[in-house]
């Protein structure tokens, strides 16, 4: 591991072996240049004004260059939805496939080819709803893709039902007396499916979300990254309070790995005046006033803890109703062996050298083994 | 003490027990004993869906069927001459299938009073004369192997498992099989576990034995090898030679094979014969649905890999919207259809082929998939390099159907020179395709003229990236078009691409002997066997018939229409109920005449033969009659099927 990103997660855990998520991908030639430019395509940008699509688009497209990559073995699969139009923005190879589905099309392509780098674009209905069980089972195998996942906590595309992840009581056009359903919570979710990389960050946080992209490229195995994306026109103001500057510190609890969690209007002494303890009672965590706790007790987050407890603890602090609370940063980030990698090797181990051009030979072997008989 | 020895041209032997007994297994080694003795032969596996229904119940009663023969034959024919029935089950289920004369030997060990019951038989059968049309040979077979093995010091229940193979033994006698290569299959298979490796050799040998000396046999049978084309053979089921031909695909084509697949009976046996073959560079990925695998094989396809999906029925339902996508992206994709009965989880083990409209017209909007239908296991080589090359060549998802019958039954296959099987040329695009110079830009749905097929650049192709979707494409350059009229033109021209493949197809054959038949019967799939085998009773009780096959469904050759109108009737026998009936009367014109079973067994030829005789009669307004045959041809004997 060798990222630097803003998120400050970066540790060699110095086990062996371990590869970062872009390695076996070509990069640019020394002294060669690639600008958000090279990354932007032709099509013209067809959101709502004012969607949050856009902001991570622009970020997308200028950290895609800080990647070193070539363009050409960079590929974007999407599903369906307004965000799933992102892979047309696009200047490299993509796809935009269909409904909830985009996960198992990435593993296709990132199983076949390690010298891509395949991300998956996706919404809240997209990879929750219809492509759950997708989802859930990328995350399991840990296939090198980075996803990621628009949460704007409706449908948008079509035009504004509430999603697995609206709050229950959500009033919409399928809703009118409100929704009875119960939301997905995206990280608690991920974490359940031992996912080796999950983290959550903002449509408007150009500087946060770009560090956690860079964490999560450099991640090898499936990295799930939640956004939290306003949909001003179907969803507007959802994520309000996190990015209200008069609420957003006590909105906002951020996790810095190796960082005591504190959070909240900060204190004359520059803290913040909440804290993140574990709760003695149970095997959670407790957000409480930081005057009342020593500083030995306010809880260091650990992102690369082989254990996910505390991380699915933490996921719990996020409000499931409007959101007046939520956990930012990378919740968790642990080195897995990937399926992709795994497959790979199989195949390069039965092949144990075996020259391509002996490929005929080989096959006539292969279907003239057994029990035979000749005629003549 | 002296045996008789008598010459037969043909055998058909129906081996049946509980589901815990064996009988695949014993049949599946008599099958090869014949196939490396010579014989041409065809087997019929039957098994119950559940893998151990309650012991000694109808439900729970497996069988494997084979026909041996020392002459060209094409069904697993449609009555058994020997049955070895294993307990009453076995004997109760089997019975109603028997000609009279029939040969059938039991195991009388459990013929007690409580298997007896289970099988609904108020007394035993064997006391009675309920079976004094046919030769029974009662033997204990279980008691003789469990004293033949007693030195190995076996649970009585293991030693009794052995019985399967004494069986094998007594019949390996009483036909004149060569021993040594299930010798060979049992050291091999059982090689870590000794006593029970012994035991399984010396019942074997045991049964053979037995038959040398008891005195309930007197006869052996002798059926001389069967004169085929030269070559080197194997026995094949269709799902090994599906997998084989998906490797061949790979390695003609030079691509990497990527399955993506979820278990489903009867195809699963291809996902575990492929994932043997990563040396191949063939990547197997057990999705957690049907439509994760479909997914991963069209991720597969973009990226550069030959995607290939398999499944049966109920996984083409879930499959539908991604082979959509693949249509729609125009891009190379293998959905392997092996059919069962339906609908929805119908009969799972038994074979069908009602999913014909399924993958001609199961997609939303006009989404045009070609056909290809093996109609024999070894056929099912070919069959799917056939479809690699229209999937590859034209950039389309290719649908190849077989069945159930096809999948799990066997014949000897003349294995094919790797130099002779056609090269396939994937043809990736390395360079821009559209405008001169500097402004050269990539389309990715700029065609080829002949073909109308896209380019296929692959990811890490540089200069060419570009982006697909299932949203429809504007002509050419690709991007996103509501445009009216540019949607009826794609929506045209990826119908004249799939119709142009029928351009690249040999012409039909006919096999019409005497150019004089009035009548054509016509089939796809599984059914090649026992239609041909209708055909040839027929012809051989002095009538005239034609017969075709069609390996393509979509596009049918351009012949076809032309073939059909030649003759004053059509028959075209399915088991379905006439889909292919209803696709040649939607497109011809022409009144097909349908005979359609759905029983979940392959149509049986004595049945075809009279469809066949009451066509021929109504089409050339004479009398025909299969049984008494004209002028000295005598009887229909040396024939595929008497039933
Ligand atoms: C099989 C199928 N079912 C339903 C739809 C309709 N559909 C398109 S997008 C969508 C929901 C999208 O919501 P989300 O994933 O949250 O994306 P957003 O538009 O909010 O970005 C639905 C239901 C479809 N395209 N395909
Ligand atoms: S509907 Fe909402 S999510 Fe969709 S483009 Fe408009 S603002 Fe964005
Ligand atoms: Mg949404």
């Amino acid at each position: 591991m060798s990222t630097d990103s803003a998120t400050g997660s970066a540790t060699d855990l110095g086990l062996p072996g371990l590869r970062t998520g872009t390695e076996g991908v070509p990069t640019i030639g020394e002294g060669e240049t690639q600008t958000g430019k090279d990354f932007t395509s032709d099509q013209e940008v067809r959101w709502c004004p004012g969607c949050g699509d856009y902001a991570v688009l622009k970020a997308v497209q200028s950290f895609l260059p800080d990647l070193g990559l070539r363009r050409e073995n960079i590929v974007f699969v999407s599903g369906i939805g307004c965000s799933s139009r992102f892979p047309y923005y696009l200047d490299t190879y993509g796809m935009h496939s269909i409904h909830g589905r985009a996960p198992s099309i990435a593993t296709g392509i990132a199983t076949a080819r390690e010298d891509l780098s395949v991300w998956v674009v996706t919404g809240d209905g997209d990879a929750l709803s219809i492509g759950g069980n997708h989802l859930i089972h990328a995350l399991r195998r840990n296939v090198n893709m980075t996803i990621l996942l628009f949460n704007n906590r409706i449908y948008g595309l079509t035009k504004g039902q509430y999603s697995p992840t609206s709050e229950t009581g959500k009033v919409t056009k399928s809703t009118p007396m409100g929704s009875v359903d119960h939301p997905f919570n995206p990280v608690s979710l991920a974490l359940g499916a031992e996912a080796s990389f999950v983290a959550r960050t903002i449509d408007s946080d150009r500087k946060h979300l770009t560090s956690v992209l860079a964490a999560a490229a450099a991640h090898r195995g499936t990295s799930l990254v939640e956004i939290y994306q306003n949909c001003p026109i179907f969803n507007d103001g959802a994520f309000d309070a996190i990015k209200n500057p008069d609420t957003k510190a006590d909105a906002i609890i951020p996790l810095v790995h190796g960082e005591p969690i504190r959070f909240g209007t900060p204190l004359e002494s520059g803290l913040g005046s909440k804290a993140l303890v574990r709760d003695p009672a149970g095997s959670g965590v407790l957000v409480v006033d930081s005057a009342d706790v020593d500083e030995a007790d306010v809880l260091v987050h650990d992102a690369h803890h082989p254990d996910p407890s505390t991380a699915f603890a933490i996921s719990r602090l996020t409000d499931s109703g409007y959101l007046n609370q939520s956990p930012i940063g990378i919740f968790r980030q642990v080195e897995r062996a990937t399926y992709d990698d795994q497959a790979r090797a199989q195949i390069t181990t039965a092949r144990g050298g075996a020259a391509d051009d002996d490929q005929q030979s080989r096959l006539a072997a292969l279907i003239g083994a057994g029990d035979t008989w000749t005629v003549v | 003490m002296t045996k008789q020895v008598k010459q037969l041209d043909r055998v058909i032997i129906r081996f049946a027990g509980d589901s815990g007994d064996g009988m695949q297994l014993t049949g599946d080694r008599f099958t090869q004993e014949s196939a490396v003795f010579g014989n041409d032969l065809v087997t019929l596996p039957n098994f119950p869906a559940e893998i151990r229904a309650p012991q000694g119940t109808l439900p729970g009663v497996s069988s494997f069927q084979v026909h041996f023969a020392d002459h060209d034959i094409l069904t697993a024919g449609d009555a058994p001459d020997v049955l070895v029935a294993m307990n009453p089950a076995a004997l109760r289920a089997n019975l109603g299938d028997l000609p009279v004369g029939a040969t059938i030997i039991v195991d009388t060990h459990d013929f007690t009073a409580r298997n007896l019951a289970k099988a609904g038989y108020e007394a035993n059968p064997l006391d009675g004369d309920d079976l004094a049309e046919f030769a029974v040979h009662p033997v204990d077979l279980t008691g003789m192997t469990v004293a033949a093995v007693k030195e190995f010091g076996l649970s009585r229940k293991d030693a009794a498992r052995a019985k399967n193979m004494f069986a094998l033994g007594l019949l390996s006698w009483m036909y004149g099989r060569p021993t040594e290569s299930t010798i060979t299959f049992l050291e091999r298979r059982f090689a870590k576990v000794p006593d029970i490796r012994d035991a399984n050799v010396t019942a074997f040998k045991a049964g053979w034995n037995f038959g040398e000396t008891t005195e309930t046999f007197i006869v052996r049978y002798e059926i001389k090898p069967a004169p085929m084309a030269a070559g080197t053979y194997r026995n094949i089921t269709g799902n090994l030679a599906l997998a084989y031909g998906l490797v061949a695909g790979g390695v003609q084509s030079g691509l990497q094979v990527f399955l993506g697949s979820y278990p489903i009976t009867p195809a699963s046996d291809i996902l575990h014969e492929l994932s043997k073959h990563k040396s191949f560079g063939v990547t197997t990925f057990q999705a957690e649905d049907e439509i994760a695998g479909v997914g991963a094989a069209i991720g597969a396809s973009f990226a550069g890999h030959l995607g290939v999906t398999t499944t049966s029925g109920p996984g083409i339902a879930l499959k539908s919207e991604a082979i959509g996508l693949a249509v729609m992206t125009e891009l190379p994709l293998l959905v392997i259809d092996v059919q069962r009965g339906g609908p929805s989880t119908g009969l799972p083990t038994k074979t069908e082929q009602a999913d014909l409209l399924q993958a001609m017209f199961g997609r939303n909007g006009e989404a045009p998939v070609p056909i290809v239908a093996p109609r024999s296991p070894g056929d099912c080589f070919d069959a799917a390099l056939e479809a690699a090359r229209i999937a590859i060549t034209y950039r389309t998802p290719v649908m190849l159907l077989s069945d159930g019958y096809l999948a799990n039954g066997s014949e000897p296959w003349r294995i094919p020179e790797v130099s002779e099987l056609p090269a396939i040329d994937p043809a990736f695009a390395t360079v821009p395709n559209h405008g001169d110079g500097d402004e050269a830009e990539f389309w990715p749905y700029e065609r080829d003229a002949e073909t109308l097929a896209r380019p296929w650049a692959i990811p890490g192709t540089p200069g060419l990236e570009h982006r697909i979707g299932g949203l429809e494409k504007g002509d050419g350059h690709g991007n996103i078009s509501y445009d009216p009229a540019n949607h009826d033109y794609m929506v045209r021209t990826r119908q004249a691409k799939v119709d142009r493949i029928a351009a690249s197809l040999p012409p039909l054959e006919v096999d019409d002997p005497d150019g004089a038949a009035k009548v054509l019967v016509l089939g796809w799939g599984s059914t090649y066997g026992p239609i041909g085998a209708g055909v040839r009773r027929v012809r051989k009780a002095g009538y005239q018939v034609a017969q075709a096959h069609l390996r393509h469904l979509n596009p049918f050759p351009q012949d076809l229409g032309e073939i059909l109108r030649r003759y004053d009737r059509v028959l075209v026998p399915e088991m379905n109920l006439g889909q292919l009936s209803l696709l040649l009367r939607a497109k011809y014109l022409v009144d097909v005449v349908g005979y359609n079973e759905v029983r979940g067994l392959p149509l049986k030829a004595a049945v075809l033969a009279d469809v066949i005789g009451g066509l021929v009669a109504e089409a050339e307004g004479i009398e025909v009659d299969l049984v008494t045959s004209p002028a000295g041809t005598g009887t229909t004997d040396g024939e595929d099927d008497i039933a």
